[in-house]
Parts: C-alpha cells; sequence; structure tokens
C-alpha cells in the first residue's frame, strides 16, 4: 500500500476543513511556544543564578585545614594496636597554612589532562584603617589573569580595570560597599593593617561587585605577590590552588585522588555546595511539567476535532472502505492526519518559540545584584526545541489514535444503507 | 457453460437485535461472467442486504460465498478490502464522490490503492473511462460542483477504474430522473455487450429490471423466481 496515496488523502482532508486544522494546529503551536519559552528563560535564571555561585567556585580547592592530626601517638603504641582509642581534649595541630610544595603541584596541575586551569591564591586577614575607625576585612592575592579565566573575575570589575593590580605596584581592588564605607576612589589611598601590626598603603584601582552584599562589604583584591609581601612572607607562599575541570562531574574523585598525591586538603565543589544541584532540578522539572501540562489539553483539542471530522467524513469513510481502503489504511490516514497538525502546529510554535525567547531576552533586567546581566537570561539550548517537537508528535500521536481506531471500526454498510 | 464469478450457497441472515428476524433464508446462485443480473423486490424482501453480503461489506451470514471461485468467507477484514478493491466496482443511490477531491481524483483513488499501475498510468485510465462515459471535459472539476447525473457517472467510472470481475449497484438509478436512469442503464448495456462486464443490479424500478438479461425476484428474504 503506497504511503504516498495515505498522505495525499490525509491532506486534501486536512486542506478541505483548513480552519479546524488551524484551529488545533494553532492549540499545538500555542503550547510548544510556552513550552520552549518557560524552559528556555528557567534554564537561563538557573544558568544565572547557578553561575552567581558556580563561575566563581573552583571545581577543587586545595589547601591546608587546621585540624587535628589524624594520627595521634597512642595508635603508633603497639600495645593497643587493635584497642578502641578514647582520647580527650585533642587539639588542633600546629599546620602551616601554606600549601607544602605549591610549585611542584602547580606543575602537575599544568600537566594534567583532566584540569582546564588553576588559579593560585593567598587569603589574609587585614583591617581597613579609616579614620581612627577599622573595618575588618579580607585581602586575597590572585593572579588575575587565571582568575578571569576560569572565574569570570573581571565580569564583576563594575569599575576600574582588573589587570591594574598587576600593573601598578601596591595597588587594591576593593568591594564596591567596602569602598562605599572607606569613602574611597580609584586613584586614591586606602591604609591596612595586618594581624601582625604591620601598616601598608595601598592605591585603589577598582571596584568589583559580586552580588552577594555581605561579600562586597568586607573582600578585596591584589596580586599575590602584594599580599605575600603584606604579610611577609616568601615568594611560594600560596594558602589556596583553585583548579577548574574539564568536566565538573569528576571533581569528587579527582579530590580524593588530589588529596592523597599532593597531601593537602581538597575540597570539590559538589560538597560544598550541594543545594544549588538541588534548587536548579526542582525548578527545571516544575517548568516540564506546565509545559507538558500545556501540550496535553492541546492533546485534548486536536482529539475533539478528529472527532469531529470523522463524524462529519463519514460517508468518505465509508465508501474509501467499500472501494477497497482496509480499516487499518482508514486509521493511518486519521493518525497522519492528527501527525501532520501535529508536525506544522509543532514546527511553527518552535518558531515562535524562539521567537517569544527572544523577545523576553531583550527585556531589560538592571538588578544590582547581578552586575553583568542587563536583560533577562534565556538559555537557548537546542535540546529543549528537541524535546518539543518530539512531544508535539507524541500528544498528537496519542490524540489521533483513538478517533483514528473508531473511524478504522465504522461499518460502510450502516452508513451507505442509512442513505 | 460459461465462468462463475459469483456463486452464493444457502445464504442465510438474522438480524438479532432487538429480537432476532430472519431477513435473508437459504439463498442461492450463480451470476456467470457477462451476465447483466438485477435482483428485485418490493422494500424490506432483503435484496439490499443480500447486495451487502455478496459485496463482502458484510460478514455477519451463514452460508458460503464464492467470488472468483475464491471462497470469501472467514477471510479477514484486510482480505476482503483487497477482494473489493481489486474484483468488485460500486454504484450505490447516492454517489459517494470525495467532495476534498476533484472528479478525475475520485475515479481515481481505488486504482492508486490497488497500486498495480503507476500513478500516471492510472490517470490516464481514469480519463478514458471517464471519455467512454461522455464526462471527460469534468475531470479537474470539483467533485461537488457537477449535476447529480453526472455524478453517478463518476461513480460508474470509478466502478470501472480497476477493470472489476463484477459491477454491484444498489439501487443506481434511484435518485435519477428519466433521462439520467436511461443513460446509466445504456452505459451499463454497453458494459455487458462491449466489455463483456458482469453487472449485479439491485433496483425495484420494474422497467430498468425488464430490460436486463436475468431478474432474480425476491420477496420475504427468498428467491421466488429466476
Amino acid at each position: 500500500m503506497s504511503q504516498n496515496l495515505i498522505i495525499s488523502i490525509a491532506q486534501s482532508l486536512l486542506v478541505a476543513r483548513w480552519k479546524q486544522t488551524l484551529v488545533a494546529a494553532i492549540g499545538v503551536t500555542f503550547s510548544i511556544t510556552m513550552f520552549i519559552t518557560l524552559l528556555s528563560f528557567m534554564a537561563g535564571l538557573n544558568d544565572l543564578l547557578d553561575g552567581l555561585i558556580l563561575n566563581r567556585t573552583p571545581h577543587i580547592r586545595l589547601y591546608n585545614e587546621v585540624k587535628p592530626n589524624s594520627h595521634q601517638p597512642i595508635q603508633s603504641a603497639p600495645t593497643y594496636q587493635n584497642a578502641y582509642h578514647f582520647i580527650h581534649s585533642v587539639k588542633s595541630a600546629n599546620v602551616r597554612q601554606s600549601i607544602y610544595n605549591s610549585e611542584a603541584i602547580m606543575h602537575a596541575l599544568k600537566n594534567d589532562k583532566q584540569v582546564l586551569g588553576y588559579s593560585p591564591k593567598i587569603t589574609a586577614q587585614v583591617f581597613f584603617n579609616d579614620g581612627n575607625i577599622d573595618i575588618t576585612g579580607i585581602v586575597n592575592g590572585i593572579d588575575v589573569n587565571a582568575e578571569s579565566k576560569l572565574f569570570h573575575f573581571n565580569d564583576y570589575i563594575v569599575k576600574g580595570n582588573g589587570v591594574d593590580i598587576n600593573k601598578v605596584p601596591n595597588s587594591i581592588i576593593l568591594g564596591i560597599e567596602l569602598g562605599k564605607k572607606l569613602l574611597v576612589d580609584i586613584g586614591d589611598i586606602v591604609q591596612l593593617t595586618t594581624a601582625k601590626g604591620e601598616r601598608f598603603p595601598l592605591k585603589v584601582v577598582g571596584f568589583f561587585q559580586s552580588g552577594i552584599k555581605d561579600f562586597d562589604k568586607v573582600q578585596s583584591y591584589t596580586s599575590v605577590s602584594t599580599v605575600q609581601k603584606i604579610i611577609g612572607k616568601p615568594g611560594d607562599y600560596i594558602t589556596d590552588i583553585q583548579v577548574k575541570l574539564i568536566n565538573i562531574k569528576d571533581a569528587p574523585i579527582v579530590a580524593k585522588q588530589y588529596m592523597q598525591l599532593f597531601r593537602a586538603d581538597a575540597e570539590d565543589i559538589q560538597t560544598a555546595n550541594a543545594q544549588f544541584e538541588t534548587g536548579s532540578s526542582v525548578r527545571t522539572l516544575i517548568s516540564y511539567a506546565v509545559g507538558i501540562t500545556l501540550l496535553i489539553v492541546a492533546g485534548f483539542g486536536i482529539y475533539n476535532i478528529l472527532n469531529m471530522m470523522i463524524y462529519e467524513k463519514m460517508d468518505s469513510i465509508a465508501i474509501l472502505k467499500a472501494t477497497g481502503f482496509s480499516g487499518r489504511d482508514v486509521k493511518r490516514i486519521f493518525l497522519v492526519i492528527a501527525l501532520g497538525i501535529g508536525l506544522f502546529g509543532g514546527l511553527l510554535g518552535l518558531v515562535c518559540g524562539l521567537g517569544l525567547s527572544a523577545t523576553i531576552g531583550t527585556i531589560p533586567f538592571n538588578t544590582a545584584s547581578l552586575p553583568t546581566v542587563k536583560t533577562y537570561p534565556i538559555n537557548y539550548n537546542p535540546v529543549f526545541y528537541l524535546i518539543g517537537i518530539v512531544f508535539s508528535l507524541i500528544t498528537t500521536y496519542l490524540a489521533g489514535w483513538f478517533p483514528a481506531r473508531k473511524a478504522s471500526k465504522i461499518d460502510p454498510v450502516i452508513i451507505i444503507r442509512g442513505k | 457453460m460459461s465462468e462463475k464469478i459469483l456463486e452464493a450457497i444457502h445464504i442465510n441472515k438474522s438480524f438479532r437485535d432487538p429480537v432476532t428476524v430472519k431477513v435473508l433464508n437459504d439463498i442461492s446462485f450463480v451470476v456467470n461472467k457477462g451476465e447483466f443480473v438485477s435482483v428485485t423486490g418490493k422494500s424490506g424482501c432483503g435484496k439490499s442486504t443480500l447486495l451487502y453480503i455478496l459485496s463482502t461489506m458484510d460478514t455477519d451470514y451463514e452460508g458460503k460465498l464464492f467470488i472468483d471461485n475464491i471462497e470469501m468467507t472467514g477471510k479477514k477484514e484486510s482480505e476482503l478490502a483487497l477482494v473489493r478493491n481489486e474484483k468488485i466496482g460500486f454504484v450505490f443511490q447516492f454517489h459517494y464522490l470525495l467532495n476534498e477531491f476533484s472528479v478525475l481524483k475520485n475515479v481515481m483513488l481505488p486504482g492508486l490503492k490497488l497500486n498495480k499501475y503507476s500513478v500516471l498510468e492510472v490517470e490516464h485510465r481514469a480519463i478514458e473511462k471517464l471519455k467512454m462515459l461522455g464526462i471527460d471535459h469534468l475531470a479537474n472539476k470539483p467533485a461537488n460542483m457537477i449535476s447529480g447525473g453526472e455524478k453517478q457517472r463518476v461513480a460508474i467510472a470509478r466502478a470501472l477504474i480497476n477493470d472489476p470481475h463484477i459491477i454491484m449497484g444498489d439501487e443506481p438509478t434511484g435518485n435519477l430522473d428519466k433521462k439520467n436512469s436511461d443513460i446509466v442503464f445504456d452505459i451499463f448495456q454497453q458494459l455487458t455487450q462491449e466489455f463483456n462486464q458482469t453487472l449485479l443490479i439491485v433496483t425495484h424500478d420494474q422497467t430498468f429490471a425488464d430490460r436486463t438479461h436475468r431478474i432474480i425476484e425476491m420477496e420475504d428474504g427468498r428467491i421466488i423466481k429466476q
């Protein structure tokens, strides 16, 4: 049985009832449009919110944690080898905050194929002196180029230029809220005092805004060497190495390997920020649920219209059957009609969805906490479009199946004799 | 003796709803190739019911039916559809043309379904049939834009497209005026004489029946005269 004949009959029936067809197709178009828009927008927001934390968080952070020695002397005593040890008042060991052998570790990371990049960091507690008031703050020594490349540092600079902390000696970038408190602008000098009581004047070359106000109140950035100078440590003194992997999913495993390999503490992003995954997946789930509901509603519309069409076309179905079309052929004709509506409406829906989400993407969206975002975020993931068209075909197929089966069961004798 | 096209053996049929009523009672007859047979009888005598059984569309009966010496009884729905497509042509009281299609496409549809000839050949054959019936000038008109008599002739062309073994008609002239009835009858007669076409026509039009080769007269579900 030639497929072309079935399709051409279906097509003629569709064209003959083009108004009904259009209404059915518009139902599908509308739901696919909303499905695409909703998912693109929701995914865009998810990316934005995750990006707030995840973009700036290293996949693995290598550092030395202040903690009790895991190997206590009693464990070495052969007498109590197989005993359970009760030790009271264990104190944290006097560990160096800097990472041992940091140069060698960085060299190893450079050659590791799983690693996208790394960036060394020193964190030091300081006081910013504003007249006779001391404001507690944290100064981070960073490699500004690596930091920008891996953790989008430059995106958060709202004033000045990030690279200046490398170019201008003894310079600093302040959190915008900290800058407001200190009443300084670019080119001004801030005084800071280290924990050991030494005072340093640093020139302000920029401000950054992370979107988290408490963070912006205390943080400041300068080059690694400047921090080393401030706290009086040698050039290999590094407290953190931030690693970005090619595949974020590998982080927990790689972190364990590094912990053994480099004898430092390693924290992976999944452990550090478990709550973000949950939030994203719940939001995605909700948008899928709404989208699929819309599609099912459209499916009922198609079901109704096909049912009506079958009642109208009883005579045609009867004569098709009388002249040799089997029930199966008739069923296929109506399924092709349903799928035609689904395909046409679905494709139009994809285009409209793209248009609508692009329109939303141009609506200004300014918020103080998200300095880099100027318009509503939209994620143009092709997967949404694929899911959209597949779902529209599945829904219309199911919606068409019952009326088509009914049509295939029509007894031509009853129709023809009824005249 | 010429070859048998259709043979009915002891066909019985009852309607069971709401009460069992016997509508066909032990019907047996044979239609040979090239015969022009009419079935007559009063309304309700079961002649249409018989036709739908013979046409394989109604499968709810007892007895046996042979078309072209092949037993039809007990075949599957899709197999019967193929038989109807290939071996039987239908002309009903109502034309049953598909309004969505042109006249030509209406005639072509069963031919396209048979899929024995290419689309171009089917089209060529359809035009020939229309020409034979004198309505080839209507080929490209939509089916709902032609007159009733023309529609019935298109329906005959559609019945002929696959060169069926037998053409079955259920009151094919029932809705037509005298002039158009005569045209349709002349076409049937021409088909038997020139193309040796077998015809089985149910009618209550006695003048129509009188001009056929053989009359099967029915009453109360039985054949009373043939």
